[in-house]
């Protein structure tokens, strides 16, 4: 049984620029956060080095962190810069009955993160949920389609805070 | 007022309106197609089971939309769902009636302003009779909701224009 910051010791060691830090805030879970085009090789680790055997992905999860500044361009408008969309991912292994948490980090205009569904073959509609609801792209993913929205949606990913309802979907008025 | 309460006029000849004996055949046997969508389709079965009976009115279950009378819009219409059940709506042949049970089916519930993925209300995609308010309805209103529509079905006449 290790803690977290056992794990992330050893996973500093192993892959020094990927791992970032160990965030402890409580009450809040420690995670570590991973640089999110290395999540795929720092999570195959984690679940087969003998020492830590993290077979379990209880839960992946996508968040749209809502974390953008407000900045005024030249010509008078204002944008949006420094927006994040991060995905969490809880690990457990079933053997050592240790737990773990993991976060990465993307941009909101270019949210790429290596999937880990070859990893946890679960994993599968846990991203296609986070690609469905937040936009998050999953390189590598073996089929990324939308798991829960109509396949023909084409209004964006509805859990962004950015979202906006369509008037009309297939001819029905969405709004109330 | 049913078709046996007509006055006996010989043995084996009871005298009745073309109207009366259509509708009396039709609301007394009032085929539902076997779909449910969320928590009221647990309501749904209850009043379909032993204890509340929704046999002794002539409602059973159908496993296909062309066998049925009756499509009972059984809790959260999501946009996804709504274009499926208008397809099951169009397969059932006529005249076929709709309850919708239960407030998201009405007109959204509890999802009415941030449900992106519901329907607000199946009336938007098919036209509905009785309107079963809860959340979800007990099954004495479901079955409130069917009396309602036989009552619509009974006074039906086949000369004049419905409303």
């Amino acid at each position: 049984m290790k803690t977290a910051q056992d794990i992330f010791s050893i996973l500093k060691e192993k892959f020094e620029d990927s791992v970032q830090e160990l965030v402890s805030v409580l009450p809040v879970e420690h995670f570590i956060t991973i640089n999110p085009l290395a999540i795929d090789k720092v999570c195959l680790f984690l679940r087969d080095n003998d020492e830590l055997l993290f077979d379990n992905l209880m839960n992946l999860s996508g968040v749209d962190d809502a974390n953008g500044r407000t900045v005024n361009t030249e010509d008078g408008a204002s944008k949006i810069e420094g927006a994040t969309l991060s995905v969490y991912y809880h690990l457990e292994s079933t053997s050592f009955r240790h737990k773990v948490a993991l976060k990465v980090s993307a941009p909101i205009d270019n949210p790429d993160v290596a999937s880990v569904a070859l990893i946890w073959r679960h994993a599968d509609w846990h991203e296609r949920e986070a690609y469905d609801l937040i936009g998050i792209n999953f390189l590598n993913h073996p089929d990324l389609r939308r798991i829960l929205m109509p396949y023909d949606w084409e209004f964006g990913h509805p859990l962004r805070k950015d979202y906006k309802d369509p008037e009309y979907y297939q001819g029905m008025k969405v709004p109330y | 007022m049913s078709l046996l309460d007509k006055q006996f006029t010989n043995d084996s000849i009871v005298i009745a309106k073309v109207d009366d004996l259509l509708n009396w055949a039709r609301l007394s046997s009032l085929w539902q197609v076997g779909f449910g969508l969320a928590c009221c389709a647990i309501e749904m079965m209850a009043t379909s089971a032993s204890h509340y009976d929704f046999d002794r009115f002539g409602v059973i279950p159908r496993p296909s939309p062309r066998q049925s009378d009756v499509i009972i819009i059984s809790g959260t219409v999501t946009l996804k769902m709504a274009t499926r059940i208008k397809r099951l709506y169009e397969q059932m042949p006529d005249p076929k009636y709709v309850i919708s049970m239960g407030s998201c089916s009405n007109s959204g519930g509890p999802y009415w302003e941030h449900g992106y993925h519901v329907l607000k209300g199946v009336d938007r995609v098919i036209p509905v009779d009785v309107y079963v308010p809860g959340c979800p309805p007990r099954p004495e209103a479901l079955l409130e909701g069917l009396l309602k529509l036989q009552e619509k079905i009974r006074n039906h006449s086949s000369v004049k224009k419905s409303a």
